[in-house]
């Protein structure tokens, strides 16, 4: 049985990453994992100058999902290249970098600094943020904007390049269509829902920004129709992730039309999830036998 | 135990992990209806020898109402331990020690008071309650150290919150080790400044993924946002903005 896929130019062992965001630069995990078991991972949000990110509370725990509004905390793409890449080098699995920005010179400056790095293959432009201002969903929401975005680093980084798509938007196959025509080597979808959460005892927002970012099992349904919609429309892989928590999920992205998916909020739940559900695939596989990962198609 | 809090024994198959006191616990909570992170709960007591911790759990949701509702031979899926514990001084050093507590705050206490114990330091306690009744595991914090009690109804020990009890200014204690709800914890580190006094407090930010991961649980120092799950729970005064 043969679990490895391919995005653009990045070949992954088995079709399992996480997602960025919620395993921190892998090492948090290392108790947990056995990287050799994932198809890589996806670290933080990198911009070009550190950032604080936002004030706390910025998590609310919803109906089976999570609110978050980190707001793109991290050191900064020099202090990335400095102080983590060492470390993150060494990790026996694909590693890709989730590259944010509030100006598109900004995207372009951090994604030349990422094209140095011969142990990352591949970046998750991220024009998706709902979290920060000018986060980068401001060039997610329109086909023009996120169009904009993915030229000008398509002319800087010459690896697999792989932009993070909103949900937050009219319509999301326009804008799948305008990445992959600018040169996006694969979408990956669906970044958090923006949402609210209210304390009515305290009659105050539980997040810090009152808005914020939904994850977790709840987002699932709108995820995979989602990925579903966008790979019937375009011809670069789609790397579907929303609400996974089980290989049956991950099964369901990969029949939606999805190559390879990314694993989030369960993480939180279940440090070791990313693994099991890459075995779980491959259960899945023997069971119906698949021989190849695209085998997983509906009937 | 008092109202609405369960004190939680758990073993396991293999031998638990050495621990300090201040670390915790992230428990996941199954098969509620709609209910999808781990809580995070302080290690109130270990004993390696009987292979054995204990966790005090305050039943204040969904989640911690199933944790408080856990029977004799229910399973537990705990990630733990994790944190950094208070600052133990080294053997030898000498530390006058005050471990000061409010409502289920005072659960690191009793590990905490032990291992101090341990060093052959003298810990003395400080726990604050809303009322008589909602003073925890007074009997276990008496054969640690002595015990002084506040109460808001007045009904046990010294009436108001632990900065109203004389014990608080008395300059024979060096260290003081604090957990509780957040607003008397200020306070607490407040007079702690005034004073001079080394000040650990343990903080309970809320939070997700437990291991530094998610960057939600994050706590505004003097070096900027850092996670209290990771860099904490713990924090000593002098990194924070409280005072």
């Amino acid at each position: 049985m043969d679990l490895s896929v391919r995005i653009g130019e990045l070949e992954l062992r088995n079709p399992v990453l996480t997602a960025s965001g919620t395993f921190g630069y892998g090492t948090e995990y290392a108790d947990f994992v056995d990287f050799n078991c994932l198809g890589g991972i996806v670290v933080k949000g990198t911009t070009l100058h550190a950032r604080e990110g936002n004030p706390y509370p910025r998590m609310a725990e919803t109906p089976s999902g999570m609110l978050n509004a980190v707001g793109l905390q991290n050191k900064g793409a020099r202090y990335f290249v400095e102080h983590i890449y060492p470390v993150v080098s060494e990790l026996p699995t694909q590693v890709i970098v989730n590259v944010s920005g509030s100006t598109i010179d900004d995207y372009v400056a951090v994604a030349a600094m990422m094209n140095e790095l011969e142990r990352i293959p591949a970046i998750e432009l991220n024009i998706s943020c709902p979290n920060v201002k000018q986060g980068g969903m401001a060039f997610g929401v329109t086909p023009e904007g996120a169009a904009s975005v993915v030229k000008a680093v398509r002319e800087v980084y010459a690896k697999t390049l792989i932009v993070k798509l909103s949900p937050n938007v009219t319509d999301i196959v326009a804008i799948a269509r305008a990445v992959e025509e600018a040169g996006a080597d694969s979408v990956s979808l669906i970044n958090t829902l923006l949402g609210m959460a209210i304390d009515a005892e305290r009659r105050r927002p539980l997040l810090s920004t009152v808005t914020g970012g939904l994850s977790g099992p709840a987002v699932k349904p709108v995820a995979l129709r989602m990925v579903w919609q966008v790979a019937q429309a375009v011809s670069i892989p789609v790397i579907g992730m929303g609400g996974i928590r089980t290989a049956t999920d991950a099964v369901e992205f990969l029949l939606a039309g999805a190559t390879a998916v990314e694993i989030g909020t369960a993480n939180f739940i279940d440090p070791s999830v990313s693994q099991k559900i890459a075995y779980g695939i491959a259960e899945y596989m023997a069971r119906h036998g698949m021989e190849r990962v695209s085998d997983i198609t509906m009937l | 135990m008092g109202t609405s809090v369960v004190r939680l024994v758990l073993t396991a198959p293999d031998p638990l992990p050495a621990m300090r006191p201040g670390q915790f616990a992230e428990l996941r909570i199954d098969d509620v209806k709609d209910v999808l992170l781990r809580r995070p709960i302080s290690i109130h007591d270990f004993c390696a020898g009987d292979n054995e911790l204990s966790l005090l759990v305050q039943q204040v949701g969904k989640g911690t109402e199933w944790l408080c509702g856990r029977r004799e031979g229910d399973v537990v899926n705990a990630v733990l331990p994790l944190g950094n514990g208070f600052g133990l001084p080294a053997d030898g050093e000498p530390c006058a020690p005050l471990l000061i507590g409010g409502g289920v705050g005072v659960a690191p206490l009793l590990f905490l008071g032990k291992e101090l114990r341990r060093k052959g330091l003298a810990p003395t306690f400080l726990l604050g309650a809303r009322a008589a009744k909602d003073v925890l595991c007074r009997e276990q914090f008496e054969e640690v150290g002595d015990v002084y009690v506040t109460t808001e109804k007045g009904d046990d020990g010294v009436q108001g919150f632990v900065t109203d009890h004389p014990v608080l200014r008395d300059r024979r204690y060096d260290s003081f080790f604090v957990c509780g709800p957040k607003p008397m914890m200020v306070a607490v580190a407040k007079v702690a400044d005034e004073l001079g006094t080394r000040c650990e407090v343990s903080l309970e930010n809320r939070m997700a993924c437990g291991i530094g991961a998610c960057l939600c649980c994050v706590e505004d120092t003097k070096e900027g946002n850092v996670c209290v799950c990771k860099e904490g729970p713990v924090f000593n005064i002098n990194r924070l903005r409280w005072t």
